[in-house]
Order: structure tokens, then sequence, then C-alpha cells
């Protein structure tokens, strides 16, 4: 009778099936994950889910500490080219961007097999979707989303009760409030995220960003934005005559009550800076309302993998609601969830709703839309081209 | 002696020319960089390179005058030597910014200021701050090679002849003395020069960054992840290059021209002059700046927060000192600065020893003041490719090497006159007892010298700890000190981190100068009359 019952679950299933058959499998195993070393709490988080994945699965995690992601890119590249099609050394790495795209039309990839795991149920991996397409590629369920970035603004509430509420009103904002709000140096990531994100928000035509950006296309799609920028500028700190280095530094003018606003590339960001004592306690984050740029980290199995099933299981405890909510948990790590707060069943916001809360950390439904990054390629030309109108 | 001067020209000459040359073959066939922003860096490098030799030249006349009838005083120079830059700038940047310790002492109840006032001081685009931060380090560098060239001359006589004709003191100063002194000065003028005009850490902190001086833009190149922007590096740095050949040349030319034209004021003899004495302002300003961007960093590393306009912080707490990774880069400064410095003891006492056995001097000192007299952005990255063909991977070893450059001049210099100095009767009595030239070196002139070797040595730690670019590109930013580190943290967005590297890099040297002052009297404690010798 269990065994019909087992039958017809398995016959009813068969994902589950295989997902039990993986589980088994997996037990055992010790998963070679190559991630980028260089945050120490990012490195406790990745040795708690091993702690986790044991306990549950029987299943320990290496963490391979890379100082660049082309690393492994580069064993696995290289095992390929000795036509060592199983037992490579590479079992999961945590990659991004062009990494991906290197690996994914090489055919190093093994899946695809992000629908087959349990937990991406959790996921809106509806068409189009930012958990779908990693700086413009689509990831075409060869690699697992783990954490978000994303873009927001900082602002001291102590001074400024109101943000502007999208990128269009900055112009009309800092015309009221002159000297009191910057942006980083477009040469540096922060700087040129900022016009990219006015970039998405301004573009008459927003699809056309998803390709490279040809002579054609830039010209018709930014002219709407230098529009906005002219007008913004004479208001900026110092006249737009001088930029902050980076976040960092912009952080310490708001800090110093130089400006009236900053902005990160991760929601967590400023909370931290809270407990440091680099901000003050009435900082708060917020984003436009049309949403802000994000993107998100996957892992990726290679073709060659020699413990599948074991990464397998660890990209879905990656993905389990307790997981994501602890990662989020500002005291662990602060790096935000991507599952959708849509799907997430009531365990599952009970476990979110459990993290420390506090008023500069915005909880994920108040993070507002994820708005596509445009192809590499627009990023590239907004920088240059701003270095070439802005500078003396 | 053939040796001696071989070993010099391989360790500090050559590494200089190889440096050049390399540049060059780099900057080989490249056209002018169409770069944004390269005309405007071009002119805020002319400015603020010789806007800062000027000006400290023209602070240095009075100030030196002043000084030397105030020997007291001359205490105040010590440490205006040892501080790094790096630890300056920030100190300073600190200090006058909008947001700055200066403004915050004296807002909201003087100026009713709640918000910082919206004023253009760090990194004003004209480099004002840049050239006063530079200014800091440079006055009291040309004050000192001043005094230390008037000790050759009768200066009380002529001054008392002087004011007897009826000049002022200040006119004395000016007018028969300082001009038999500026034959000693022109090579440290062209020092500061070369110095100023491809400063990195400074201009970084203190400096325009839209768009920044040309040695700036030049790193930025050289460090970019795209290795095409290697080329027009190089073609700027020679563009750099031909800029301090050519301020040489303007120099000496103008020297010439101001020479004749102050000839004929010198005979026209006017008395008189101004009654204002600028000096002590301008001294109490400098020590007031320097002192307030100490006590700045102190408050930084110190405070649990400080918000604008508080004048102190919250609170102070050692917390940033607990948890700061700052011992792995201070031990750093500390193992370079060692081996450079001993290093560069080590090849000054086979110079200087070379001479005495060989009875001649060794005819090398353009050699020797090379790396300080072509700026440093020009040849270091040529350098660093020059190790590698070596064989030599960017590391500890070529940041030593790379520093070797830039302290053994000071170090030789610091030591040569007490060396040469030394009188002969003793090391002539040891002979005469039988000792062999090193028994006679190890015994005799060693220990007579060990108040010199001490501070030469404490100079050549100094050195050592300010170097920046001598790091940053041979060590390929693998090698962090506390110079590099201070900067690096100067663009996050604790200011209590870098405020505490910072005043680690200025204690460090300053340690060293103590030290050097404490080790004889201690080495001589019952040696009464050893102690006179230092």
């Amino acid at each position: 009778m269990r065994l019909l019952l087992a039958a017809l679950i398995c016959a009813a299933s068969p994902a589950l099936a295989d997902w039990s058959e993986t589980l088994a499998a997996a037990r055992g195993q010790t998963v070679y994950w190559h991630a980028w070393g260089g945050d120490p709490r990012t490195n406790a988080f990745i040795e708690r889910v091993s702690d986790r994945a044991e306990a549950a699965y029987g299943v320990r995690i290496e963490h391979v500490k890379l100082s660049d992601t082309a690393e492994a890119v580069a064993r696995v590249r290289a095992e390929k080219a000795a036509d060592q099609s199983e037992g490579g050394a590479v079992d999961l790495i945590w990659i991004n961007g062009p990494n991906f795209l290197a690996m994914k039309d090489e055919g190093l990839l093994h899946g695809p097999f992000v629908a087959d795991l349990p937990n991406a149920a959790y996921l809106d991996l509806s068409e189009g979707a930012p958990a779908t397409r990693d700086f413009t590629v689509p990831v075409e369920g060869l690699e697992v989303p783990w954490r978000l970035a994303k873009f927001v603004f900082a602002h001291d509430a102590a001074r400024l009760p109101m943000m502007p509420r999208d990128m269009a009103d900055f112009p009309e904002w800092a015309a009221e409030h002159p000297g009191r709000m910057t942006h980083p140096n477009p040469a540096n990531f922060m700087g040129a995220t900022f016009l990219k994100q006015a970039l998405v928000s301004l573009a008459p035509d927003p699809a056309v960003l998803a390709l490279p950006a040809t002579d054609e296309t830039y010209g018709a799609q930014t002219a709407p934005l230098w529009k906005w920028y002219d007008a913004l500028r004479p208001n900026l700190w110092r006249e737009g005559r001088a930029f902050p280095e980076n976040e960092s530094v912009q952080a310490q003018l708001l800090a110093d009550g130089e400006i009236d606003i900053a902005m990160f590339f991760d929601p967590g960001a400023p909370a931290a800076l809270v407990a440091q004592g680099v901000l003050p306690e009435t900082v708060r984050v917020s984003v436009p309302e049309a949403g802000s740029l994000g993107n998100i980290s996957f892992v990726a199995i290679p073709f060659n993998a020699a413990h599948r099933e074991g990464a397998e299981v660890i990209a879905n405890l990656l993905l389990a609601p307790e997981v994501q909510a602890e990662m989020q948990n500002i005291e662990v790590l602060g790096a935000y969830s991507v599952l959708d707060p849509a799907r997430l069943d009531a365990p599952a916001r009970a476990a979110f709703a459990a993290i420390p809360q506090a008023p500069n950390l915005p909880g994920l439904d108040e993070l507002g839309p994820t708005l596509p990054e445009p192809h590499p390629s627009w990023m590239t030309r907004l920088a240059e081209d701003w270095a070439r109108r802005m500078t003396p | 002696m053939v040796f001696v001067a071989a070993l010099v020209l391989v360790l500090i000459g050559l590494p200089v020319l190889a440096g050049l040359g390399l540049t060059l073959a780099q900057a080989w066939g490249q056209g002018w960089p169409d770069l944004p922003g390269l005309a405007v860096g071009l002119r805020l490098t002319l400015v603020t390179g010789f806007g800062a030799t000027v000006l400290s030249l023209a602070v240095s006349v009075p100030l030196a005058r002043w000084l030397w009838a105030r020997g007291a005083a001359r205490g105040w120079l010590a440490p205006f030597l040892a501080v790094p830059h790096a630890a300056l700038g920030l100190g300073l940047g600190f200090l006058l910014a909008p947001s700055g310790w200066l403004v915050r002492l004296v807002s909201p109840w003087a100026t009713g200021w709640d918000l910082p006032p919206q004023l253009v001081t760090i990194g004003d685009p004209w480099g004002i701050t840049l050239i006063l931060g530079l200014m800091l380090k440079e006055v009291p560098f040309l004050m000192l090679v001043t005094l230390a060239a008037a000790v050759n001359l009768p200066v009380a006589r002529v001054m008392a002849e002087g004011r007897s004709l009826g000049y002022r003191p200040g006119q004395v100063w000016l007018r028969l003395i300082w001009p038999q002194l500026y034959p000693s000065l022109r090579l440290p003028l062209f020092i500061v020069l070369a110095f100023s005009l491809s400063v990195v850490d400074m201009a970084l902190l203190l400096g325009p960054s839209h768009p920044p001086t040309l040695a700036v833009q030049i790193l930025r190149l050289f460090t970019a992840p795209d290795p095409a922007l290697q080329g027009p590096a190089a073609m700027l740095s020679l563009l750099l290059l031909a800029v301090m050949a050519g301020a040489v040349g303007l120099w000496i030319g103008v020297e010439r021209a101001l020479a004749a034209l102050a000839r004929r004021w010198l005979r026209r003899g006017a008395r008189g002059g101004w009654r204002l004495d600028a000096a002590p302002v301008l001294a109490v300003s400098g020590v007031a700046l320097g002192t307030g961007a100490a006590g700045v960093l102190v408050l930084w590393s110190l405070a649990t927060r400080w918000y604008f306009p508080a004048a102190l912080p919250e609170g102070l707490s050692l917390a940033t000192w607990r948890t700061a990774r700052w011992v792995a880069p201070a031990a750093e400064t500390l193992l370079i600065g060692a081996a450079v410095t001993l290093a560069a003891l080590l090849l000054a006492l086979i110079w200087l020893e070379a001479e005495d056995r060989s009875g001649r001097r060794l005819r090398l000192g353009a050699l020797i003041a090379l790396p300080l007299l072509v700026p440093q952005i020009g040849f270091l990255q040529g350098l660093a490719t020059g190790y590698l063909h070596l064989g030599l991977p960017p590391g500890r070893v070529a940041v030593i090497w790379a520093e070797l450059l830039f302290v053994f001049p000071y170090v030789l210099l610091a030591l040569a006159g007490p060396w040469r100095a030394l009188e002969p009767q003793q090391v002539i009595a040891a002979a005469s007892l039988g000792a062999g030239p090193w028994r006679r070196l190890w015994r005799i002139k060693l220990p007579l010298l060990a108040g010199p070797l001490a501070t030469a040595a404490a100079i050549g730690f100094a050195v050592s700890a300010a170097q920046f670019l001598a790091v940053l590109l041979p060590g390929a930013g693998r090698v962090q000190v506390l110079a590099t580190e201070a900067v690096a943290l100067a663009s996050g967005a604790d200011r209590r981190l870098s405020a505490l590297h910072g005043l680690l890099l200025a204690a460090l040297p300053m340690i060293g100068y103590a030290a050097a002052l404490w080790l004889p009297l201690w080495l001589w404690r019952d040696r009464a009359a050893m102690k006179g010798a230092a």
C-alpha cells in the first residue's frame, strides 16, 4: 500500500521523485563552492549554510575563496579543454554577468535545473522577471538566484522629511534645495548607476535598453536624460563642478550635513552605516515610486561538477525562506532576499517577520519594483559620455 | 672604489634610467591622448606645482630669518619634517572642510550655521588647499636647508654690519645674507618642484577631483583595468617630465633675470621698507594648522559619533583602535622602513668609508639626486615593468628597492656632513696603536658617529614611511602600508578609520625622531664627553 502510494505520488510528480533521488545521492557529499572571499560577513554566512546543510541533508560546503570569479571559470574551461567531463573540481560558483555569459556560451554549465528545485516555487520566474535575466542575458534555468542588490536612496529624515517621488522630480527638488544633493562621479560604479537609474526611468522606449547600444539608439534614448541632467546639474552640490569619489564618500557628506541625499546599491547599507555610528539614526531608505535598478547574484553548477547532487541541494537550500530570511537579517549578512513576497506562504512570511526590524531597514515589500538592468554597453557609454560632456 | 661606484650606480642610478627608458618605450608611437580634462589637469599641475614651490620659497625667506634668531623655536621644524604628506593632508582635510573642525568650533554660536556652509574649501577647483598643504611640508624643508647653509656664513657679523648701515633686520637678511645662501637652495628647490609637480597622495586628499591634477590622472590610467590605457599614461608621464625639464630651464632663466634686476635694487640701497614683520604670523598660522590637523586626527580616531555642528565628538572610546585592522599595515610600514633604512645606511657607510680609504671623493652627486629631481610618476611605473623583466615580481622587495632610491640620498646627506667633520686625531691614534681599517671603523668611527647614525636612520625611516607612489606602483596594490591605507580609507565612509591610520602614519616617524634623540644619550649614559656629539 505504501509502495503503491509512493508510486502514485511519483507518477503524479516526477520532479519530486527526482528530488528525493537527488537528496539521497547528495548525502555525504562535500560541495566545493567557489565564491568570492573578500567579504567576511558573506564568508561567515556560507559557513552557516554549510552547518544547516550538514544537519538537514548530510551535505557539507567547502568554501573555495576566490579573489576573482574568473579563476573558477578558467578552471572549468581548462577541464573542458582536457575532456574532463566528470569529477570536475568546481561544484558550485557564485556568478554574475560576463562570467555567466561566458560559461553559458561555451557550454560549461549544468542544467537547466532551476525549475526542478522545490524552493523555486518562491521565485518569480515569469517571462522578463528580474530573476530570469542576468545583466540582460537570459538565465534559462542555468543558474539559481540567491541575493539581491538594489539601488536605493538614503536621506536624513530629521532634516529632509520628503524625498523626490521619482527620478523626473529631482531637478525641481534640487532647484528648491540648491547644493543639497549630488551623486558619485560616474567614473565610479555608483555614479554610473545613478545615471543608469535615470536612463531607465526617462528613456522613451526602455525595451531598447536590453539590446546593445548603437549610435542611433543611444542618441535617441539618452536625449531626455541629458536634458534632465542639464536642469539638475547647476543645483547640485558645489554647483555640479565636483563630485564625491564613490558612495562611501557621499555617505560621509550626508553624515556631515553637507548634502541631504546619499545612494547605495544595497538596501541594507544605510542601516549598517547607522550601526557603525557613521550615519545618524534618523537616516531612512527610499526608492523611486516607479522602481529602481536591481541585479541579482546567482549560483551555477559546472557541467562536470563532481558533486552535482550536493550542489543542487545547496542551491535549493539557499532559496529556503528561513535561509533567505537569515541572509536578510542585518545581524547576519543583511543581503536582501530574491524571493517574491507575493509567493511566500504563512510560515515563510513569519520567517521574514521574525528578523530584526528597524526604521532604516526597508522590508522586502517596501523596496518597490525591480527594474531590469540595461545591456552593459549602455553603462560604459553613459560614463564616457558624461565625462566628455561634463569635464571642463 | 670602482666597485662602490658601480654598486651605487646599479642600485640607485640605473633603476631611474631604466624606469625612464621603459616609460619612453611604452609611450613610443602614442599620439596625444584624447582624454577629457587633460588640459585643465595640466594647468592645475602647473599652478599647484609652481605655486607651491614659489610661495614656499617666498615664505621661507622671512621665516628662516625669524627662526635663525630663535634657536628654541627650531624644535617645531622636526614634526613638520617628519610627518608624511598623506597624514598631514588627511588632517588638513578634516580641519578645513566646510563641515570640518574649524567651522564646527565656531558654529552655530558665532556663524549661525546649523548646516555646513556652501563654501568650496577642500578639493577647490583652483588647487589652493593643495598648495597650502604642500607649503606646510615644503616651507619647513626650505627653512631647514636655509639654516643649514647659514651655518657657513658669519650671519651675526653681517647682520651687525647691515644694521649699522641703517637697514632693518629683515632687509639685512633679504639683501645681504639670503642671496649668499641661495646657491645652496637651488637643488632643494628643484626637489620641491619635482615633488609638487607629481604629488599624488596629497592631491587625492586635498586637490580638485573633476578633473584632478595631471599626476592623479596618470596614476588612474596606469592602474586602470584596461591595459590599453598604459600607453597614454606613459605618454602623459613624458609630458610631466618635459614640464619638469622646462621648469628647471625657466627657473634658471628667471633667476638670472631677477639677479640682474636685484643687483640694481641692491645698489640703490634704499633703507626703510616694511615695518610689519609677517614671520610670527606665518609661523603661528603654520604651527596652528599643523597642530589642528594632528588634533582632529586624534579626536576622530577616538570619536564614537561626531556630527555637525558639534565642536567635539559625542563620546570618546578606544573602539576604533580595538576593532580596526591597523596592525598589519603598521607592521608592513615598520618592516619596509627598517629594511630600506638599513640598506641605505649600509650603502652610505660603504660610500663614505670607501672615500676615506681611497682618500678621494666619489663624484656621483648628480646621480644620487636624480630620483629626487625626476617626477616620481615619470619613472616608477617603468621601473615596476623593469623589475618584472628582472624576474622581480610586484611585492615587498620591489617596494623596498624603489623606496631606497628616495631614502638613500637623504641618509647619505645626513651622514656625510658629520662623517667628514669627524676629527681625525682619534682615528690616527687608533691606527698608530695598530688598529686596522675595519677595527678603526668599528671601534672608533661608528661609536663616535652614533648620534648622526641615529639621526640619519630616523630621517631615512621618515622618508620611507611617507612614500606613496613608490609603494603603490612597484607593489601593484599588493603591499599595504599606512600611507596607502590612509589614502584608500579616506575614500571610505568611516572617517574614524582613516583618522586612525593617518595618526599612526604621523606618529611612527616622530617616534623614530624621538628615538634618534634618545638613543645616543642612552648609549653614552656613563660617558659625559660623548653626549655633545649628537
